[in-house]
């Protein structure tokens, strides 16, 4: 078993590059590969799941039905959450996982190259059965992507079954990968790199991976004892044989809230590489940064009964439920502090990664306001499943989640592909999106407080302005994204060459790497000098 | 010149209570209960202490924009780390937090008691409608949408309570505290009235209870708040409020109404009516589904219009309007619709579109099948 | 290779999975001590506490019922209100008709709010504790005995007690003993 660590001597002496042809992408086993599959996936995913956005927001931009009928609009809305959740933002992160970890710590690739390649490889087939539904008899799944039960148990379309093979394929991929991160990064860092010798990207995913190692086994469950309702007459979710759908919402929610953070936990890496780059000084205060991102881990434990908050739970349980989500504020407060502090007297340039990092933390902050607005119980109660939800988990996704993706993207692309992106293009892609995802999701916040409800087709009167103004915001900051589709290509085909260092003041193995990255590196681990 | 009056206007504009510009509502309502004030108070003050935070945070953010770019010539310092400060801000915000937490646990205390309630009102979501049931005074009715079809298809133009009425309105006195017991009988729902701050889930077969009690006369509007299917937008809730005295001459209306319905399930009713009335049970009940034009949506919804049971087998059509099709979307609308109404919409579907059975049923066919 | 790391996460990933299948029994448990989600406990067998610090007060218990589409029969209480004093046992009954035209065996849920009396609101005899078999427009008067604990927190002052029909007909045993049920001819 010992061929499969560090060393391999073969390799030291004759250097090949990848095999040929498209079975090289079908059997490789290079983290290089693999996180290129991910992120091509990912970009994928997002472009169709934006597809559906479209139809949604073309449906909303006026009142009445024009285009669509309600059920074939709860069928957009739940695919859209899907297809955004696990098929866009997840595959996103893994990507650069892939692409990243190894480089950071100076290992040769992940640990486990080969459940790496079944990780990625399941998803193709995961989402080709959950898209296929679109097609089946009764229509894709539409009882939006949280699947409460008995809405998807009892009353759900013949394709629910389907669905929840889905949910368990793409289960299986990421319980694989995390587990593949936690092992690389126990097992294979270089000598003489501790763990809070770890960049901050590699810190952000070790404690995503435990996250998800904890609760997508969670969500297997769930959808299992849906299956097992649904064809096996068995009444977990039905209170007709002694069960509860409210008992579906706790452990969907057990999984869920530790989900979104997953989803974001990443975005804090990335940005914790990016910022302190562009400031030309280190990232402040490290070591609370590791630990804010623990804090915030364990706390995502304990607040997952703020989604319920109208369920009817006893008044211990509510309070108990909003002083842990209004605790969470605290570490992601000291975030936020600590990139503000980076960047505060530091020698500042605004290249595309840290345009797109710096909106990260403004929008996101909002995003956390609103979130603090949720925690409070009793006012959640006008907040809840109405469009100020919405808008709280699109600030806290896209300008979140998504740019903290397409921030790494800008950032490393040069380094994996020895090419740089054209910044004009870059810059444009920026700005676009910026004005069209605010045009898009600000409006939000106040048709909810007005009072809007979440997942309609169709909507009162005076909801209508906002709506139009939203729409046009969806379809400006949709095809914004075409610009950046074209720039990696044209980065990939005929982009000027990189330096080797493209930024500045970057620091971490990464860097020390020839640019472009040979297909295998750090087959002899670095040496790592202590200050 | 001209710039100067643009500029004018606009702030003139900004000047104009917003009131006036319902279609760019920005806010909560404060409703009309002490309940939904507080409940408003509450939210502003979250809401002004994050815009203060962000106006410091943001402030310090985007003064190292302007003043510490490269550009200008700044050099970077070289600190990264100051426990002081990190204490500090840890220790701050945790301390606003609980400035935060002590009002939200007083509200809530005081939303969750429902002792001494005057009305007891039973609340029940059905897909996709609601069912209210007055206990102890035995009036029980159903409250579905009326906005018309040709509304929603964009062929008529939209009246201004578009999608938030109701034939069937929630009529309760003001200054009485009123407690809602909550459930469902499909799928969760969810009951709203933003101007009452009340939301609760409706899960079947289970209760929920919240209470209201309202201080000014009026109607206020409200929607399902829970995914519950295909409808789900077009359920709404309207609560009209009113003097104790209205109240009491609408529950003797109510009983009154009621003896009616029942004894026109004893008149002779001719096929003309039956198909009149028949045609607006199923606009309001049916059309949702099977269509206005009895096309439906195949395989979910069938097709009514040359449909075999519809033109054949009596007691089976009757069987699946009283008793619904279990496992399927088919309600029980033995339930829902009155003797008088169930003998319309089978006698209508019998007689319209293609279909000419010439058959009449009667609301005393329908009472002797319920009651076998 | 170090396979203890990989060894270990599998078996956390079990366990979690385990775990979630757990919160099953857990959530049940849960509710049953506490009384939450208005969920009641079983037959009542206990002893109310007695003696003359315990003050016997009067609470105002209210019968309604859930309509279910699963099985859309006629179900009343025949008592919609009733003023009860604490520690007295109260009877009461519901009726229920069958309205289809076959056999069909059903199975009352019980719900109470609020949820906090659902633990002192004690269940002596019940037809919620049974299935309830009825032939084809078969109409019966189902008992209930209960009593509400002297020990309920003085800020309730109304309890409302719901039941919902289902259909289990196919998913049942045999049916269970008729004698429990009284029934009047229709």
């Amino acid at each position: 078993m010992s061929e499969q660590t560090l060393t391999l001597d073969d390799h030291d002496h004759h250097e090949h590059g990848p095999a040929k042809g498209f079975l090289r992408w079908v059997f490789t086993t290079n983290h290089k590969d693999i996180g290129t599959m991910y992120l091509i996936f990912s970009l994928v995913m997002f472009l169709i799941g934006g597809m559906m956005a479209f139809v949604i927001r073309a449906e909303l931009f006026q009142p009445g039905m024009q285009l669509v009928d309600p059920g074939f609009f709860n069928q957009m809305t739940t695919m859209h959450g899907l297809i955004m959740v696990f098929g866009a933002v997840m595959p996103g992160f893994v990507g650069l996982a892939n692409w990243q970890i190894p480089l950071m710590v100076g290992a040769p690739d992940m640990a486990l190259p080969r459940m790496n390649n079944w990780s990625f490889w399941i998803l193709p087939f995961a989402f080709t059965m959950l898209l296929s539904t679109l097609f089946m008899e009764g229509g894709a799944p539409g009882f939006g992507w949280t699947f409460y039960a008995p809405l998807s148990t009892t009353y759900a379309p013949p394709s629910v079954t389907f669905f929840i093979f889905a949910i368990h394929m793409m289960g299986i991929s990421s319980i694989m990968g995390a587990m593949n991160i936690i092992v690389t990064l126990f097992n294979m860092r270089a000598p003489g790199m501790g763990l809070m010798q770890m960049p901050m990207f590699a810190w952000s995913w070790l404690i995503t991976a435990f996250l998800l190692v904890a609760v997508m086994p969670v969500l297997a469950a769930v959808v299992t004892m849906m299956l097992m309702d649904i064809h096996f007459a068995t009444s977990f979710f039905s209170a007709a044989g002694g069960g509860d759908p409210v008992l579906f919402q706790h452990i969907f929610w057990f999984f869920g809230h530790p989900e979104v953070y997953i989803m974001i936990l990443p975005a804090f890496g990335v940005v914790s590489e990016i910022i302190p780059t562009f400031s030309r000084k280190k990232l402040f205060g490290y070591h609370s940064m590791v630990y804010a991102l623990i804090a915030i881990a364990l706390l995502s434990f304990v607040v997952w009964a703020h989604h319920m908050f109208t369920v009817g739970m006893p008044i211990g349980g509510q309070l108990f439920f909003m002083y842990a989500t209004m605790l969470i504020a605290v570490p992601t407060g000291v975030k936020v502090f600590n990139w503000v502090a980076t960047m505060f007297k530091g020698s500042l340039t605004f290249e595309t990664p840290m345009l797109f990092a710096v909106a990260f933390v403004v929008l996101f902050t909002v995003g956390g306001f609103s979130g603090i607005m949720l925690a409070i119980a009793p006012v959640d109660f006008q907040y809840q499943d109405t469009y100020f939800v919405v808008a709280h988990f699109h600030y806290v996704l896209v300008p979140g989640a998504v740019f903290g993706i397409v921030a790494g993207v800008y950032y490393w692309l040069p380094k994996w592909t020895g090419k740089m992106y054209d910044e004009s293009l870059g810059k444009m892609h920026f700005w676009l999106s910026f004005v069209g995802l605010n045009l898009t999701f600000f409006p939000m916040h106040f048709v909810g407080l007005a009072g809007m409800p979440r997942r309609i087709p169709d909507y009162a009167l005076q909801f209508a302005d906002f709506n139009m103004m939203a729409s046009m915001g969806a379809f400006l900051f949709g095809t914004s994204q075409l610009v950046f589709v074209y720039l990696v290509i044209k980065t990939v085909r005929s982009g000027k060459e990189a330096a080797q260092v493209p930024w500045e003041s970057a620091g971490g193995l990464e860097w020390t790497l020839p640019t472009p990255l040979p297909y295998h590196t750090f087959t002899t681990p670095p040496v790592i000098e202590h200050k | 010149m001209q710039r100067f009056l643009h500029q004018f206007c606009i702030t003139l504009a900004f000047l104009i209570p917003s009131s006036v510009y319902a279609a760019w509502e920005l806010n909560m309502p404060r409703g009309v209960t002490d309940t939904s004030n507080t409940v408003y108070d509450l939210h502003m003050l979250i809401l002004w202490i994050c815009v203060a935070i962000g106006v410091v945070v943001f402030g310090v953010m985007f003064w190292s924009i302007i003043y510490h770019r490269k550009s200008q010539g700044a050099k970077a310092a070289q600190f990264h780390e100051s426990t002081t400060v990190e204490v500090i801000w840890t220790v701050i915000p945790f301390l606003i937090l609980i400035g935060m937490a002590v009002p939200s646990t007083s509200v809530l205390i005081d939303m969750y008691d429902s002792s001494e309630s005057d009305i007891d009102i039973q609340v029940t979501g059905y897909q996709w409608k609601w069912q209210y049931k007055y206990l102890n005074e035995d009036i029980d009715f159903f409250s579905t949408m009326t906005t018309p079809k040709v509304e929603i298809a964009n062929e008529q133009e939209k009246n201004p309570n578009y999608l938030l009425e109701v034939d069937n309105e929630l009529v309760v006195p003001i200054n009485k505290k009123v407690r809602f017991l909550f459930t469902a009988n499909d799928v969760i729902h969810a009951w709203w009235v933003p101007e009452l701050a009340v939301k609760k889930d409706a899960i079947p077969g289970f209760i929920n209870e919240s209470w209201t009690r309202i201080n000014e006369v009026g109607t206020y509007r409200g929607q399902c708040a829970e995914l519950c299917g295909k409808d789900h937008g077009f359920m709404p809730i309207v609560v009209k409020a009113v003097t104790q005295a209205d109240y009491d001459i609408w529950i003797s209306e109510q009983k009154a109404t009621a003896q009616a319905v029942a004894a026109a399930a004893n008149q002779e009713w001719s096929i003309e009516d039956l198909v009149a009335k028949g045609e607006t049970v199923y606009q309001k009940n049916c059309a949702g589904c099977h269509m206005v034009d009895g096309s439906g949506l195949p395989p979910a919804f069938p097709a009514l219009n040359g449909n075999d049971v519809v033109l054949g087998d009596i007691e089976k059509h009757m069987d699946i309007m009283v008793n619904g099709v279990p496992g399927s979307a088919m309600a029980a609308y033995g339930k829902q619709l009155s003797a008088v109404e169930l003998a319309a919409v089978i006698t209508y579907k019998r007689n319209t579109w293609d279909n000419k059975t010439g058959e009449v049923i009667s609301p005393a066919d329908v009472k002797a099948y319920m009651s076998k | 290779m170090n396979l203890s790391t990989p060894r270990g996460l599998v078996v956390l990933v079990v366990l979690m999975f385990g775990f979630g299948f757990a919160l099953v029994p857990l959530y049940d448990v849960f509710c049953e001590i506490t009384g939450l989600n208005g969920k009641t406990a079983g037959q009542y067998e206990g002893e109310l506490a007695s003696g003359e610090n315990i003050q016997s007060r009067q609470v105002t218990m209210q019968f309604i019922v859930n309509k279910n589409d699963n099985l859309p029969w006629e179900f009343k209480p025949n008592d919609v209100q009733m003023k009860v004093a604490t520690g007295e046992r109260k009877d009461t009954t519901y009726r229920v008709r069958n309205t289809y035209n076959t056999a069909a065996v059903a199975q009352a849920v019980p719900s109470v709010s609020p949820s906090a009396a659902a633990e002192y609101l004690h269940k002596i005899e019940c037809f919620c504790f049974e299935q309830q078999p009825l032939e084809a427009g078969q109409a019966v008067d189902m008992p209930l005995t209960f009593v509400v604990d002297p020990e309920l927190p003085e800020g309730i002052d109304k309890i409302t007690l719901s039941y919902t029909l289902f259909d289990i007909t196919n998913s049942t045993a045999p049916a269970s003993d008729p004698h429990k049920v009284k029934k009047v001819d229709n």
